[in-house]
Parts: C-alpha cells; structure tokens; sequence
C-alpha cells in the first residue's frame, strides 16, 4: 500500500487539504470525500465527459485525472458556475431551450460549454458542435444542447456589450 | 391552461445546476456497504468449484454471497420463466453473476470480486443465430405465425417475386447513468428501496420474495434515471434484490452500481434480428404478398424476449396494406446477454424488415421508393378501410397527407434531383436521400399493463402534491403530467408539486415503457384531479355543480369568482375532502397473441422522415447531411418537449443502425462493451441541417388531452438514415447495395465494392 499523501486544492472557491492514496481519482474526491455529486460518472474512461470539470482553465475529465494530479490547483464545477437562484446565462439557456433530458450529461455539458464560450465567445455552429464532441448525451440529439450554447453565447455578448457602454457613458459622463 | 405550453422540464433549474439527485448522489448512512458481482467468464458450462478465500480475504471485503447463502427466492425474472440472481450449478452467458462481494467502498468490492476462482467444466455454447436453429434452441415450442390473406399461395402464383435477407445488429442502452440501486433496512423486516428503475413495483415485487416478506414490508423510490430506454425495465433487478438481501442480512445500507463495462457485459441490449423476405409484387411497385421469417436472437433467459418478438410481427405491415402477409417468428435462446426491452420493443425491427423489402422492390421495378411507398399505403379516412395483418382496423391513416407535407417541406423532389446531378458528377463522394413513414402500436402488448394509478393532494395554502406510478426518465412525463394537473383546477403549473414515484403512494403500478407514460398516468391524475374538483363544485354549487369552471387561478360560477386558494381555504373548514386517488385503465384493446388477431393497440402514432446523406465509396465512411421530419403527437401536451424525444429518438435510431455495432467473439465474450469500441452519437456527427416539425392534428381516440404518445415511435425514423446510405451506394453500379445493419463504414464500403463487380 502507497503511503498517503498529502493534497492541497481549491474547489469553487474553498480550500480542502486532505489525505489521500495516490490512486484517489479526482472524481471520487470530488463525489465522495467531498459530496459535490454535480460531475457525474458515466464511463469512467475520459470518453463520455459526465464528469467534465474546469481545472486552472483548462476542461478536464476528472475520471482520468489523479487527485494528486489536481494538487495545488483550482477547480470548478458546475456547481460553482451559478445557483438555482442565481444562475450562469447558460444555465438559464439550457433550461429554457430545453438543452437537457434525463440530465444527466447535463453538468459536464454546461462545464465544457462554459470554457468553450470564454476561449471563444461567438462561437459559429459549428465551433459548437466539435467543441462540445467529448461529451456525449443518450437523449437529446444535441439539437438543443446547441441552441442553449448559442442563445447563451448571444446572451453573454449583450450583457458584455450593454456593461461596456455603461462604462463607456460613465467615463464620458465624467469627463463632462 | 397549462397543457399545450412548451413549458421547461420540471426539474431543469436542479439539473444545471448539479443538484438533480440520482441513486449514486443519494448521502446514505455511515457505515454503507458497497457491492460488486464476480462474473463468468465461460458462455456455458458446470461450475465445478468456487474458491473465493482470496475474495473474503481482499482489503475491506466484509463477506461474500453465493447462491447458497440466499435464504429465499434465488430469481430476478420480470417473465414467468426463472432467471437466478446468482449462478447455480451452471452458467450461461460471458458476465452472468455468480458471487456478490460486500465491501467498505466500490472500489474495494470491484477489485476483490476479480480474485475469485471459479472453476467452470465448458459445454457447447450456442452463440448466434445459426447455432440457436442448428441446436433447435429456443422459447416457446415453435415459431409463432401471424397471417393475412395466402401469402405462400400468391407467391407462388406470382410474375415477379424477389427475396433477400437482412441482419439487423442489436444495441446498447448507454443509459448515461448505469444501473444502480441502494437499499435501507427498517425496521420490523422492512427495506426502503432507491432504484434507477422504470419499473419501481417490480423491484418492490422481487425484493419481497428475496427477502421472503410481503411486497407492503418493501417501499421502491424512483426520483428519476439518467436515461433508461428500456434498459432499465427489468435490468435493475438484480442490483436492488442485491442491495436489499444484504442490507436485511447485515443490517446496514448497502449500495451497488455497475462500472460502464460490467453494466455493457451483464446486461441485455436490443434484440439482434436477421429477417429473410420472399415479395410479389407488380410493376408499378404494388405488392401483392410477403412472406417474412423473423429470427431474434433472445440471448439466456427469457425476459421480455417474448412481447418484443411479438411486436416485431405486429409491424411488419408499417404502413402498407399487403392483401398477403405472413410472419413466422423464432425466438432463439443462445448463450449471450438476455436481450431486453429496448425504446420500439421490437417494433423498430419488424419495421426495418417491411422498409427493406419496399426498398428492394423499388430498386427493382426502377421507381421513386416514395412513389412505391405511397402505392402500397394503407386507405386514408374516407376510404374502404384496411385492417392490419392481425386484424385490427386502421381507422386514423393520416401517412397519405403527412407524406406530402413532408415532402414539399423538405423538398424532397428537386434535393434528389440535385442528388442525382451530384452522383452524375463525382466519382469519389456520392450523396443519397431516403423517405421512410412511421406507423407505430400503441398499448401493452400485455393487455392488463395498461393501468395506471396517481394520488392528488390539495393542501389547505391551495399548493397541490400529485403522485403517480410512472417513472422520470428525460422524458419529461413528470411536466406533462404536472401541466394536466394545473389545468384541471385553472391553476398555474408552479403550484404543483410533483414527486418521487414511490410504491407507498401509488401501489401496483406498469413499468413507464411501451411510450405509455403520459397516456396512462395523465389520465390516471386526470381523474384523481376531477374528482376533487366534483366535489369542490358540489361545494360551490350544489345541484348546478356542472356550470363551475376552473381558470385562470379562479373557480367561477354565475358570473362571481373566487381565488382558488380562497375556495380550499373554504372547503377545508367545511370538511370537504380534498385528497383523491385516480385510476385509469385504457379502452377498447383486447387481442389473442397466439393466433395475432385483435386489437392489441389503443392507437397508432405516425411520422415520417427525409434524410440525405454523403459517403466516401474509398473509404465507406459517411455523414448525414440534412434530416427533415414531420411527426405526429396528436394534440401535443408540450411541445418542446416533444421535439425533444423526436430529435432525441431520431437520432438514437440511426445511431442503431449506421455506427453501433455490437460484437461478440468466438467465445461468447463482447467485446464492444466501452464507449472507446462501441460507437454512440456525438455532436459533431449530427446533421447540419435538421428540421423537425408537429403534425397538426389530434387523436380520434379520447386520450388525455388528445395527445398521442411519443417516446418510441420517433426512434424509427432512423431507418430513413439507412435507407439514404443504400441510395448512396446504388450511385456506385446497378446491383442492389443489400445492406445490413449497422451500416458501418465497413459495411458500406463492401457494399460499394459489391454493387460495382
Ligand atoms: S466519466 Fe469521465 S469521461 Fe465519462
Ligand atoms: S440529457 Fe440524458 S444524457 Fe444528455
């Protein structure tokens, strides 16, 4: 048996430090040690993305990353992207356009989709169909998984821009 | 009223945001046990001996189970044919359990459970089709034949009469969420219950006899699946009997999920068919007879081998009136997964078979396969009336006008022009197109599942609890149902509660499968609904209780309105009872599965759709390129969601047969049993261009609302997707392309070869 180690990350925000062997996938630490059931299991091979996690910038599938891999760094699920109450522009669009079913591919969709809008923000169709490629859902057809990324890409960009011009009108309100 | 609205899914805001619970995300108890099956790795054979001291010795292994230490019912069948929990004396399949082993977490117990030693003296394995006929290996005595007309007589009789042959792989579920269940012992022998199950009172009903305890001493729970497509009809059984035979046996909770591959190698998929055909027809493309034979490869045990097997006989006609028409049916047992229920139950099957014989007969007399299709079509309303192979009157054919909206929606005409002019033009890349109609049955084949039951709560605060016996799956039969409710007391959707499926609420319940959900259990809260709201008229207006009207949040009667929850508020005080059960039990289906005749379905759900595609004749791969479908919900109770399980089910069906491809070797094993080898649609292999639209019409039939059902029929619709692909390789040469399914690229490839020599 390994000898444990010690891990050090930042999970939306808060700092865990635990314990763990160094065969600890990142997935059960996040299901099991620390009860963030959002990431699903699916497969379990890096091939369906149900556990799709965002970690320093990058989406990974955490089935096929260690915990030990994860130390030092700062990961985010989909719980840490909105509320019910408050949710994400994408959140909101997959809910309104209908972009889930059984829901289940449903977190790592959004999570995936979240760092496809932020390295491209005014994705075509088809950016969006290869971009979420790694993530398979059984129910839908996709065909709404993509509406709800585009409507959300529309959304955001308008929130971007009207936030711009209010800071534009700010400065030009000063400089009067 | 809320019905008709395209209104989000129930549960959306839970589920983007990770807090939708399923089995595995339940928090259970400390001390929870995790379970794991040791499988066989023979395909049939004796055990000779079981050595597990390495398994109870393995790190965090708390005990071991086999056959012997079960204390009651060793049986998780869903037919009335045995099927053991666990493997006694002998095993029949490459991953049928033999031990569960017991352990402080999942991964403990998945590893121990690879240290047992099973020792297994090997007997001859029937595998496939031609084993299973050479074996005569098989359920039931013989084959079943249902028959109208003379169908050998007019064959042989005929002009022109063609044959051919067609196999048709099976599927894998790929349920995102695999099989899973957990267990809580109570007290007094009791067990609560959590399952990924559309059939929560079976589940109640197999773990009563495992544990030896009457059914009221086991509560099932059901909040939702993530996925099912009828993979989760009787394939959990042996997960929860599991959990629960351990819990009651060590007191504890206990929890057990199958790894994706375990799930891919234990479970049963789609029924594999190979379907022979004899046609006559005539030269304008009208067929006269069709002989079919039906070969289904049932796997060990019999599940629901049977009513799938029958459904595929009972649409083997689809949409064509054939004066002559015979089907024989073989439902083989071989040493494989016991196939199981699978979205179209049998029915995508037979219907693969009827489309490939107009396809050959079109091919053949050189005509539109739309041209040939419309020919044979069952009478419109208004004509003579056809009645189907077994019996049972086509009363609604809407196929002629939902055809030709569809075809010029989709412009189908001039696209295969275009396609031809395309084909004409390029050597490498040729395109195809293909229309194909869908008439589907619906009602249990089993005619007494065709019952449902709901329980309505009003509450004092006017807020609304509504409990029924279907489970939620992705399909959104929770917000179908929930919209019912709301319309029926005139109140907005958000003031219903709707919750877990739950053996204690609403007893005795069908499996949600058959497309059913929302017929049955819509009707069923339907009526719960109605009969509160009788008494809260009576309560409003005595004799004249008929004029009361429920809408817009308000009860009105002779021009006064009163705020509904003003009206509760009120009926509370003058002790009018505001809890009601409903019960539903569908009308009119009564048929003998034996001879096939009668009415076995209530209704039929038709669609239809025009898929183009292009393949690569050096290569054989392919892509759809544009989907067009026209589908009918009969007065649709939510729309968007609707369109989802089309798009969803489309997709889903030409997935079946272009890229999943199951495969077994020599030895029985499967060898396609991770996503990394078994190939399920992704984004990016979806068509550019894709068009789906409702039909504008309602059910001639008094369902809930008028709507019809819609979780299966748009799954065979994908037969369009392999239609185009056979287009496709008739560009290459003049034979006919004679492909089976999955048309992988392999497949098509070799077809391509095929037509040119
Ligand atoms: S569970 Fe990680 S990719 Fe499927
Ligand atoms: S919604 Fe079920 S897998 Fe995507």
């Amino acid at each position: 048996m390994a000898d444990k180690m010690h891990i050090k990350l930042t999970v939306n925000g808060t700092e865990e430090e635990f314990l763990a062997e160094p065969r600890e996938l990142l997935i059960y630490t996040l299901r099991e040690r620390l009860n963030i059931t959002g990431p699903h299991i699916g497969c379990e091979t890096s091939h369906c993305g149900a556990c799709t996690v965002t970690i320093d910038g990058k989406s990974v599938k955490s089935c096929t990353m260690f915990a030990v891999q994860a130390s030092g760094k700062d990961i985010t699920t989909i719980e840490g992207l909105g509320t019910p109450d408050a949710l994400h522009p994408l959140q909101e669009a997959f809910k309104e356009h209908h972009g889930l079913q059984c829901g289940y591919c449903t977190p790592g969709m959004i999570t995936r989709a979240a760092k496809l809008l932020e390295e491209n923000p005014n994705p075509t169709e088809e950016d969006v169909r290869f971009g979420i490629a790694g993530n398979l859902c059984r129910c839908t057809g996709y065909q709404n998984i993509v509406k709800s990324i585009l409507a959300a890409a529309a959304t955001m960009n308008a929130d971007a821009s009207s936030s711009s011009d209010a800071i534009g009108q700010t400065k030009v309100e000063a400089a009067e | 009223m809320s019905v008709a609205k395209s209104l989000p899914h129930d549960a959306a805001p839970l589920h983007v945001t990770g807090a939708a619970r399923y089995v595995d995300d339940i928090p259970l108890p400390e001390g929870a046990l995790h379970l794991a099956f040791g499988c066989s790795e023979v395909a049939h054979g004796r055990i000779a001996s079981v050595d597990l001291t390495a398994v109870r010795s393995a790190k965090d292994v708390i005990t071991v189970l086999t056959a012997e230490d079960l204390r009651h019912e060793n049986d998780v069948s869903p037919s009335p044919s045995p099927e053991p929990l666990l493997a006694e004396g002998s095993v029949h399949f490459v991953g049928q359990p033999i031990f569960i082993v017991v352990a402080t977490s999942h991964l403990a117990a998945r590893k121990a459970a690879k240290l047992g030693r099973v020792e297994i003296a090997p007997l001859p394995a029937i595998l496939t089709i031609d084993d299973a006929l050479a074996a005569e290996s098989r359920f039931e005595d013989g084959p079943r034949v249902y028959e109208k007309g003379d169908a050998v007589g007019a064959l042989a009789g005929a002009k022109r009469v063609i044959q051919g042959e067609i196999e048709i792989g099976g599927q894998e579920h790929f349920y995102l969420e695999g099989q899973a269940a957990a267990a809580l012992p109570g007290e007094d022998g009791s067990m609560l219950v959590y399952s990924s199950s559309q059939h929560p009172s079976e589940i109640q009903h197999k773990v009563a006899h495992a544990l030896g305890v009457p059914m009221h001493s086991v509560r099932v729970e059901v909040r939702r699946m993530g996925g099912g497509f009828g993979g989760k009809e009787s394939q959990g059984n042996a997960l929860a009997v599991s959990c629960a035979v351990v819990a009651a046996m060590t007191g504890r909770p206990c929890k057990m999920r199958y790894d994706r591959d375990d799930d891919m190698i234990i479970t049963g998929k789609r029924h594999d068919f190979r379907i022979r055909y004899k046609v006559a027809f005539q030269d304008d493309g009208r067929i006269d007879a069709v002989d079919f034979l039906q070969l289904c490869r049932c796997g060990w045990s019999m599940d629901l081998s049977l009513p799938v097997a029958d459904r595929a006989m009972l649409h083997a006609d689809n949409a064509y009136a054939i004066p002559n028409l015979r089907v024989e049916s073989h439902r083989l047992k071989t040493n494989t997964q016991s196939n199981t229920a699978f979205r179209g139950f049998g029915g995508p099957q037979g219907m693969v078979g009827i489309e490939r014989v107009l396809d050959h007969v079109a091919h053949e007399v050189g005509l539109d396969p739309v041209e040939v299709r419309c020919v044979n079509y069952y009478a419109a309303p208004g004509e003579a009336m056809d009645s189907t192979h077994y019996g049972m009157p086509v009363e609604d054919f809407i196929l002629s006008d939902l055809t030709d909206r569809l075809l010029e929606n989709s412009d189908y005409l001039k696209r295969k022009e275009a396609v031809e002019a395309w084909n004409a033009e390029n050597a490498i890349l040729k395109k195809g197109i293909a229309f194909s109609p869908v008439k589907f049955g619906i009602s249990f084949t089993l005619t007494h599942l065709n019952q449902a039951g709901a329980l309505v709560h009003v509450y004092q605060d006017g807020s609304i609890h509504l409990n029924h016996g279907g489970t939620e799956m992705g399909q959104g039969l929770f917000q179908k149902v929930a919209q019912v409710a709301a319309s029926r007391f005139g109140v907005d959707v958000d003031r219903v509660k709707i919750t877990a499926t739950d053996t204690d609420k609403v007893p005795n319940t069908s499996a949600t499968a058959a497309s059913s959900g929302s017929d049955l259990n819509g009707m069923a809260v339907q009526m719960a609904c109605d009969h509160i709201r009788a008494r809260l008229a009576e309560f409003v207006a005595g004799d004249d209780a008929e004029q009361v009207t429920f809408e817009g949040g308000f009860v009105h009667f002779e021009g006064k309105s009163e705020p509904f929850d003003a009206l509760i508020k009120r009926a509370y005080m003058a002790r009018i009872s505001l809890s009601s059960t409903g019960f539903y039990a569908t009308p009119k289906v009564e048929w003998d599965r034996i001879a096939g005749h009668g009415r076995p379905f209530f209704y039929f759900a038709y669609g239809a759709a025009v898929t183009e595609v292009v393949i690569d004749t050096l290569t054989g791969e392919n892509r759809i390129l544009r989907t067009d479908i026209l589908h009918d919900c009969g007065a649709s109770l939510n729309p968007a969601l609707d369109i989802g399980q089309i798009e969803g089910g489309y997709v889903q069906g030409a997935g079946w047969l272009t890229t999943e491809e199951l495969i077994w070797d020599e030895a029985g094993q499967l060898k396609t049993h991770a996503p990394s080898t078994y190939k399920i649609p992704a984004c990016s292999d979806q068509p550019e261009v894709f068009n789906v639209a409702l039909w504008d019409g309602t059910n001639r039939e008094k369902t809930v609302y008028r709507s019809k059902a819609v979780g299966e029929p748009p799954l065979m619709l994908g037969i369009s997707a392999l239609l185009a692909l056979s287009d496709a390789v008739s560009a290459c040469g003049t034979a006919y392309p004679d492909l089976n399914a999955p048309a992988t690229a392999e497949r098509v490839f070799a077809a391509v070869e095929r037509v040119r020599s």
